[in-house]
């Protein structure tokens, strides 16, 4: 005897299998053409050849612990990842003193939390300014110290992970305003503005971001009275906003130029004031249309500050950089790297994908 | 880059000239309460940081033992670290007081720059590593070999001026940075690697995975003395840089080490009463305590010390004394006495 339900009547005939699942997803995505097929297989081939080796030195046969570096030497072949473990604080914060260095970590959270505060539109009005202030205020607190029972270290001292987010958040941060500011300039009717931001703009676009860090860190100084100095981060920031800023200025402009001349005119019609017309109707629509172009952007910048390697200054490169210099640790420069360069993927990959939730839930209809 | 450098150079020399001024530097630094020293921003055994970013190497020791003599305290000091290209200007600019950055003393750095090359701190010379199976015995037979070299310093311009002279080709393979050099050489990138020979010792004990399957060619193709530097006009301060380093050199000779600098406080030899400060009057000619040099040796150690720690027997490095032996030994080490 049984329970099953008799069937009765007609019942969906289940489409063909090679219309669902796994085999149509293949043979559509895979297979569809001589062209597909061909690079299918080379792809697979190409995996099949390098995958294996990869986990097996990468997993197989690392060393994950170990207090020395004997251990890696002796496992030829593999990864040695206790490096990672015996470095990964100099690489993360550089040379600032080793006992305080949950100061950096903080510091770097905050910042992170800046960032991230500063992509929920719900801030998006007077006070973000506000967050900003305190999060300066907060992250300067941290890293200098001197009150409120933090020891003071000077900023030579600082690096690693906290340093590099200071100057691409601070760098973009401010350059951002100063980029508006100049691509209104460069469309304003007065010649004077007009050609003093055609001029910033250019100069700084002509010339390589290394060269102004150069500029700002090796020819700058000699041109003071000796012991006086500004600050070398400080010089090395100011670069990164100057450079940033001209490149925004020109990213924004092109949103200007593909807004509409009607809504230029009906905001005119209207009895806007200029401020007010920029603000209210031609601004907010042409940020929206820039922002894939503006995220490339911040994404370039945020690498680009491993170019104050140069200088000397002590980011995430750079200390990274000098972790392999250690006699007693020489010759892990593939582990460090790909530790920092995930570090360097997973901000870059969510600023990419933020800026993609962000384009979908702007779109308003423009979109073809 | 290479603009860049010349035209950071062509600034460093028309500003010597105005920069330089009265000797300042040993108040200055007396009234800081450390010594600033420019060091590199990492080279094994040299000046790099450890695991905690605390600095090491026997060039970092140059710079304690000054400390130690001005301060009775080998940890007053501070480093500022420099890329190559950095370093003269930083010291031009004052940013640092002294640079110990296993920098060649040379005539043009030592004038046009406006520099004092002070002393010697480590003999070097450049050489060149090829794998055993070339079967190369000789420099003389590197004729159309790809070359594995670091750019931006003396090392690119000693090859090609080398292989110019013996009327020989080659191909450079030029890499920023030593540890990548190293890899795009192990890799078999290129045939030869070439830098100084104390890197080249290093590299083939501990970034090779055979060792015995590298050599090093016989000849050396240049003089690199390695020291470190101070501003022109800034005597009294130079003469302290110099004789800390002496005072390292002159304990190794007569057998001061950290371990029993107490005990030879009572020693009768003349020489040792004279730079432990039990006859005074060398700390006061200096300008300093007259137990000066009794602390670098008592904190710093000796030469000899500081080099087994650094690059020698007690490193991974393992770089023998070679020409950094005492000149009774065989070296070129002779510190001029403490008298």
């Amino acid at each position: 005897m049984t329970n099953a339900p008799e069937i009765t009547g007609e019942t969906d005939i289940a489409p063909p299998v090679s219309s669902t699942g796994i085999v149509a997803w293949m043979r559509e995505r895979l297979f569809s053409s001589p062209l597909n097929i061909i690079m299918t297989v080379l792809c697979g081939l190409l995996v099949i050849a390098t995958l294996p080796p990869f986990i097996e030195w990468a997993l197989i046969k690392a060393v994950w612990i170990s207090p020395t570096a004997d251990a890696c030497r002796a496992a030829r072949g593999g990864a040695c990842w206790a490096f990672i473990a015996e470095k990964h604080r100099l690489i993360l914060f550089g040379l600032y003193p080793y006992d305080e260095q949950w100061r950096p970590l903080l510091a770097a959270l905050v910042n992170i939390a800046l960032i991230v505060a500063s992509c929920m539109r719900r801030f998006w009005n007077i006070r973000l300014l506000y967050i900003w202030g305190i999060g300066l205020v907060l992250i300067s607190w941290l890293m200098w110290g001197g009150v409120l029972g933090l020891s003071y270290v000077e900023n030579t001292k600082w690096g690693g992970l906290p340093l590099t987010l200071i100057l691409a958040t601070f760098g973009v941060g401010f350059a951002f305003p100063f980029g508006i500011v100049l691509a209104l300039g460069r469309r304003s009717n007065m010649p004077a503005i007009k050609t003093l931001c055609i001029m910033y703009i250019e100069l700084i676009r002509g010339v390589p971001l290394i060269s102004l860090l150069f500029m700002s860190s090796v020819m700058l100084p000699l041109f003071f009275p000796e012991g006086f100095s500004i600050d070398k981060l400080l010089r090395a920031q100011i670069a990164i906003i100057m450079f940033a800023a001209a490149y925004i200025a020109e990213v924004v402009r092109g949103g200007l130029q593909a807004i509409p001349k009607g809504q230029y005119e009906a905001a005119d019609a209207l009895g806007l004031s200029y401020w007010k017309k920029t603000g209210l109707i031609i601004l907010p629509q042409a940020l929206k249309i820039v922002i894939p172009p503006m995220v490339s952007l911040f994404i370039a910048m945020f690498k680009d500050t491993s170019l104050v390697v140069i200088i000397g200054i002590f980011d995430l490169m750079n200390a990274t950089k000098a972790s392999l210099t250690d006699t007693a640790w020489k010759g892990f420069a593939v582990e460090s790297y790909i530790f920092v360069s995930i570090i360097y993927f997973v901000f870059c990959f969510s600023m990419s994908k933020y800026s993609q939730q962000l384009e979908a839930r702007l779109a308003t209809g423009h979109k073809r | 880059m290479t603009f860049l450098k010349t035209a950071a150079a062509a600034a460093v020399m028309v500003l010597a000239a105005q920069a330089a001024q009265a000797g300042t530097t040993f108040d200055v630094v007396k009234a800081r309460g450390k010594v600033i020293c420019g060091v590199s921003t990492g080279v094994s055994g040299f000046s790099a940081p450890d695991s905690q970013g605390k600095w090491a190497g026997i060039d970092v020791d140059v710079c304690r033992s000054i400390a130690a003599a001005m301060f009775g305290d080998a940890s007053k000091f501070d480093v500022v670290p420099l890329t190559p290209v950095q370093r003269f200007t930083a010291l031009q600019s004052g940013e640092i007081d002294v640079l110990t950055r296993n920098t060649t003393l040379s005539l043009q750095r030592d004038t046009a720059l406006g520099f004092n090359a002070v002393a010697v701190n480590f003999y070097d010379g450049q050489g060149f590593m090829v794998p055993v199976k070339l079967n190369v015995k000789s420099a003389k037979e590197l004729n159309g070999a790809t070359v594995c070299v670091q750019p931006g310093t003396t090392t690119e311009l000693n090859l090609a001026d080398y292989f110019r002279t013996n009327n020989m080709q080659f191909k450079p393979v030029v890499i920023e940075k030593q540890d990548e050099i190293v890899a795009a050489y192990v890799a078999g990138r290129c045939d030869v690697l070439t830098t100084d020979r104390s890197q080249l010792a290093s590299v083939r004990v501990t970034q090779t995975p055979k060792p015995e399957d590298h050599v090093l060619l016989p000849e050396v193709i240049s003089k690199e003395p390695l020291g470190p530097m101070v501003r022109h006009g800034d005597d009294q301060w130079m003469d302290l840089v110099r004789w800390s380093l002496f005072a390292m050199i002159e304990g190794e000779e007569y057998g001061v080490t950290s371990k029993n600098v107490d005990e030879q406080l009572k020693s009768n030899d003349p020489n040792v009463k004279r730079i432990l400060g039990v006859t005074p009057g060398m700390g006061k000619a200096l300008g300093v305590d007259e137990k000066w040099a009794y602390n670098i040796i008592k904190q710093v150690g000796n030469y000899g010390e500081s080099f087994e720690r650094n690059v020698g027997k007690d490193s991974p490095l393992k770089l023998d004394r070679g020409p950094n032996a005492q000149w009774n030994k065989g070296g070129l080490l002779y510190a001029w006495p403490i008298r």
